[in-house]
């Protein structure tokens, strides 16, 4: 990434508008044309600066249901269990680690009918308990990381 | 707050959940694989905007890939009934990036505030973290820090279309 990625991504990680031309600010800003400014965001997407790049959903908004889960799996067990997890389409984000709790998922459901479906499904296969934390409360979610 | 969402609501986050069509004229490439109107499409992300069912359009960056590597979930044990004038404080630093009041799951678990925070090395996320347990101050009464030494997946959200039509 060089300093006009950066300025880009910084520029863009706080949304854009939704208008016909959306990047026609963001390329005048960084002294790019809007087909320069689209051209380095598919480079960034490809070599995985960006994870993502369009509309964040909040899931909860439309009736659906994002539980945050966390497990205790021994180290010899860890790869099996995780391939297990990571086949659910519903596993939306999985990570390792370094804690008792070692491994938290979070299922992506349509509804929280679907999402425990989900986690009893993984109870029983696997055998280990899941620890279910969905959010009760939401103070701020954001993205501030500085490019 | 409610927001109904009909089946061209539906297609539009079925069609974007996977980013949007990288173009001039994202809306309208967009419009064009639903086959609608590119203004209908945008007045329809701008309602889903209002309605909060979409938060922002735009970049997610990789923090691994910004040098953002040492990323740690801080979890703290409050009173239930400070929860949420604490977690109000603490998701407004500014170097939170997401804090959520979740249930305890006592006797292993509990902390019920969390406020993820990133830093180059961990000491730039102790650092961090210092700082919130500076503003709890003796509200504090137990906390720690899980860093992530793996992605094991991350895909987002991947609701299917059909499924998403039923909600």
């Amino acid at each position: 990434m060089d300093k006009i990625d950066r300025l880009l991504v910084d520029a863009l990680q706080e949304g854009m508008p939704v208008c016909a031309r959306p990047f026609a600010s963001v390329a005048e800003q960084s002294g790019l044309t809007e087909e320069a400014v689209v051209a380095r965001l598919q480079h960034l997407l490809q070599d995985g600066s960006l994870s993502r790049f369009g509309p964040l959903f909040n899931v909860e908004a439309f009736g659906g249901s994002y539980v945050l889960a966390a497990m205790q799996i021994p180290g010899g067990d860890l790869e099996q269990i995780v391939g297990l997890l990571n086949a659910y389409p519903e596993v939306a984000h999985n990570y390792l680690r370094e804690h008792r709790f070692n491994v938290w998922f979070v299922v992506a459901a349509p509804g929280p009918v679907q999402a425990e479906a989900v986690l009893r499904d993984i109870e029983q296969r696997t055998g280990l308990p899941v620890c279910r934390l969905p959010k009760v409360r939401e103070y701020f979610v954001g993205a501030r990381f500085a490019a | 707050m409610n927001c109904d969402l009909d089946t061209d609501d539906y297609r539009i986050i079925a069609a974007t959940q996977g980013g949007l069509p990288l173009a001039v004229q994202p809306f309208h490439v967009l419009a064009q694989e639903l086959e609608l109107d590119a203004e209908e499409v945008m007045r329809r992300l701008r309602r889903m905007q209002d309605y909060g069912v979409v938060r922002r359009i735009g970049a997610v960056p990789n923090h691994y890939a910004l040098g953002y590597r040492a990323n740690g979930m801080s979890v703290w044990d409050v009173a239930d009934e400070r929860v949420d004038e604490l977690g109000g404080e603490i998701g407004g630093l500014p170097f939170v990036t997401h804090c959520y009041r979740r249930p305890r799951y006592l006797p292993d678990w509990p902390y019920n505030l969390f406020a993820m925070v990133h830093g180059r090395d961990r000491a730039e996320t102790e650092a961090k973290v210092g700082q919130i347990a500076a503003v709890l101050g003796a509200a504090n009464r137990g906390h720690s820090v899980l860093y992530s030494t793996r992605i094991l997946k991350k895909t987002g959200l991947r609701l299917a279309p059909t499924t998403a039509t039923a909600v």
